[in-house]
């Protein structure tokens, strides 16, 4: 399949008072034509920043993209200029913040804010973007969309405001939509109907999306292929089956495991032990081997190469070294990969 | 854990918003509930349908339109002293859906956290304050380092459990938490939620629980309240509620929870719930009706009476 974005051996780091926060890695993927990459990972493990840099939205003032490159229709976003990355922004590359409130302005009306880039990227008159504007508006489930129009973010509760957000992201048609967490502030009928709309849209014009969230349900439901992130770097990275039913990082196992099911009555529900690394002063090693219960001498002191499962599948654990020792993994991952070996063999 | 002693009532509870306006909203529009001392009561519903509003009335953010709430027995929205107006303020605290908006971006996180252990008075040396804050960001899943820094050197996550800390510092007896962990990864989702059942054992601390997250919401409560369009639909003790939803409106909403196995999910049927299937005509008297022992849902006599022989057994 053709691949539209390629993403290749990113850095990036912060300067803070304390130092230089290294919250991007050596960060590696591509994005084929048509498909929803689901980015998963603890918080503050760089899903937003890794995302951001390819819109080129991250702060100006104590950021900087160390090294790599960001390959998009013949381009190098990282080093595009301000003047051709705006024209790019929320026309080819269309981005849905996490956190709502921010992405719009609270004094402006919404059917303003909605407006707003139809005029400026498809040249449409202000009537016809209105009418348009109210059919995106429609398009999210907003019930009678003409009174809405005329509020302000303040008066729309928070998961209709995420809707909005979403409705300025697709006014355009972008040909890369960049969802973070999109549907977090939604409940789960409105947000099966966003997923569905996504889709939808994705069939109609091809985009190709990248989704962030921590709901590993909604991934399960979206995603084609899961990019699993921990401390600045994607440490796992496969089809959503290959992901689901058959993990190979113990941070991905780790995950796997805290999930509550619907079943799941247990005392506690299981955490994955101790603290994110410090990436002021990120480990020389892998960096989840002090939370690693399977973690090697060799952890502590190399980081470990992307190891090929598949064509599809890598994954960056000692543990797939050839000479690594053979080991269990936990419960709840050994019966995924049981029921989806009989479940196979059942068809 | 939880008991039948009622800790807050809620009677008739209204918040409408623009009143008299064309865009007038009617928020929360009469609704009735208890939340026991001790228990965890889950809120779900519809983005919109007035979960927020019901919290944020209930902790005196918004002045109820009509109906009461009564904390410990005491009418919340009733006048009162000054010193009884700051215990009250200590005993109830919120967890906000929105981290970002409800941290001072120009404070530092050691601060943010203290601001209610330096009202109330709860730290007797500044070395006790600075144990307490190190403690609470540890309970929290960050550490020590983090205490200097501000809001916006965080990630979404990490924000939402300065949120957290914050509310747990000045040791109260009810939370209102509004989509506590929806902004953090699984892990600490399960630290979060270890954390909130633990603090609720040792210190017999009452959570009204606002989410979305149906296998999350299950699993921490220990009674279930369904909200549409800001009525309250059906009550139920949390393992009832999934295993005999009755209103078709909570019968949709549990057909759409996503679940991590992608198999299921290719394959998954969802129920839609569309209001007119009630057919409800002016003479029904809709209300919240008792189906089984413990078990509320709105519905009309003719409902009622149809849910009963399907349900009671
Ligand atoms: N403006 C900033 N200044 C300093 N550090 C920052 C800044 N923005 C992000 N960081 C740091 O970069 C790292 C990655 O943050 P990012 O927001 O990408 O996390 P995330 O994976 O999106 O987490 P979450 O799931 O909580 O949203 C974190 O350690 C964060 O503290
Ligand atoms: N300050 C306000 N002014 C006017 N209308 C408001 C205000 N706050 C909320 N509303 C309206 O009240 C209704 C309920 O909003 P609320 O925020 O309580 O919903 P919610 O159930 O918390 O939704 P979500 O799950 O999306 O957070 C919505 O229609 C919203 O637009
Ligand atoms: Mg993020
Ligand atoms: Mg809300």
């Amino acid at each position: 399949m053709e691949k539209i974005l390629e993403v290749k051996d990113l850095h990036i780091s912060f300067h803070t008072f304390s130092g230089e926060v290294q919250a991007i890695r050596g960060v590696n993927f591509d994005l084929l034509k048509g498909e929803t990459l689901a980015i998963v990972g603890e918080s503050g493990s760089g899903k937003s920043v890794t995302t951001k840099a390819l819109m080129r939205l991250l702060p100006e003032s104590n950021s900087e993209i160390k090294a790599g490159e960001i390959l998009f229709d013949g381009k190098d976003l990282a080093k595009l200029s301000d003047k051709a990355m705006q024209k790019l922004r929320g026309k080819e590359i269309s981005m849905i913040f996490q956190d709502p409130m921010t992405s719009l302005n609270p004094t402006m009306k919404i059917g303003k804010q909605i407006i707003e880039p139809i005029v400026k990227h498809q040249k449409l008159s202000k009537s016809a973007a209105k009418k348009r504007a109210i059919e995106i508006l429609e398009l999210v489930g907003i019930a009678n969309p003409e009174v809405r129009f005329e509020q302000y973010p303040h008066q729309f509760s928070g998961g209709m405001r995420q809707r909005v957000v979403i409705a300025i992201a697709l006014a355009c048609n972008p040909k890369v939509l960049i969802a973070d967490e999109p549907t977090t502030a939604l409940d789960v009928t409105i947000q099966a109907q966003i997923l569905e709309l996504m889709k939808d849209l994705q069939k109609k014009i091809d985009t190709s999306i990248i989704f962030i969230t921590h709901d590993l349900g909604v991934v399960a439901n979206v995603a084609d292929r899961v990019a699993v992130m921990y401390g600045g770097k994607i440490v796992e990275i496969g089809t959503v089956d290959e992901i689901f039913y058959n993990p190979q990082h113990p941070y991905t196992w780790g995950l796997i495991s805290s999930m509550p099911t619907l079943d799941s009555d247990d005392e506690e529900l299981y955490a994955i032990p101790g603290t994110p690394p410090d990436l002021l002063h990120p480990p020389k090693g892998d960096a989840f081997a002090p939370r690693n219960a399977y973690a090697m001498k060799i952890d502590l002191e190399k980081q470990p190469p992307m190891y090929k499962v598949s064509d599809t599948h890598y994954a960056a654990t000692w543990l797939l070294h050839p000479d690594a020792p053979k080991v269990e993994p936990p419960p709840a991952v050994k019966r995924r990969q049981r029921e989806f070996l009989e479940m196979k063999e059942g068809n | 854990m939880a008991t039948t002693e009622k800790l807050v009532e809620i009677k008739n509870l209204k918040q409408y918003f623009n009143i008299g306006k064309a865009n007038e909203v009617r928020a929360v529009n009469d609704i009735s509930f208890d939340i026991y001392r001790g228990e965890t009561l889950g809120l779900v519903g519809e983005s919109g349908c007035g979960k927020s509003t019901t919290g944020r009335t209930i902790i005196r953010l918004y002045d109820a339109t009509d109906g009461e709430v009564l904390f410990n027995g005491v009418n919340v929205h009733g006048k009162k002293s000054k010193a009884e107006l700051k215990e009250f303020n200590r005993k109830m605290q919120m967890i906000f859906q929105d981290p970002q908006a409800s941290l001072n971006p120009r404070m530092k996180v050691s601060d943010i956290i203290a601001e209610g252990i330096d009202i109330h008075g709860l730290a007797k040396s500044k070395e006790e304050r600075k144990r307490r804050v190190v403690e609470l960001l540890e309970t929290v899943g960050l550490n020590k380092e983090h205490a200097n820094r501000y809001p916006h050197e965080f990630s979404g996550g990490q924000r939402q459990r300065i949120g957290i800390a914050r509310a747990l510092a000045v040791e109260p007896e009810f939370i209102i938490a509004d989509e506590p962990i929806s902004a953090l990864d699984v892990s600490i989702q399960a630290q979060v939620v270890n954390l909130m059942k633990k603090l609720q054992k040792e210190k017999g601390l009452t959570y009204l629980f606002i989410a979305h997250d149906l296998s999350m919401v299950k699993y921490i409560s220990d009674r279930i309240g369904v909200m549409y369009f800001g009525k309250l639909v059906e009550l139920a003790p949390a393992d009832e509620l999934y295993q005999n939803p009755i209103h078709p409106y909570t019968q949709s909403l549990l057909s759409a929870i996503p679940l991590p196995d992608p198999n299921y999910e290719r394959n998954r049927k969802r129920k839609t719930y569309n209001p007119s299937v009630h057919q409800y005509t002016e003479d029904d008297d809709v209300q919240f009706r008792e189906v089984k022992p413990g078990h509320f849902v709105q519905c009309s006599v003719k409902e009622w009476e149809q849910y009963k022989t399907q349900y009671a057994k």
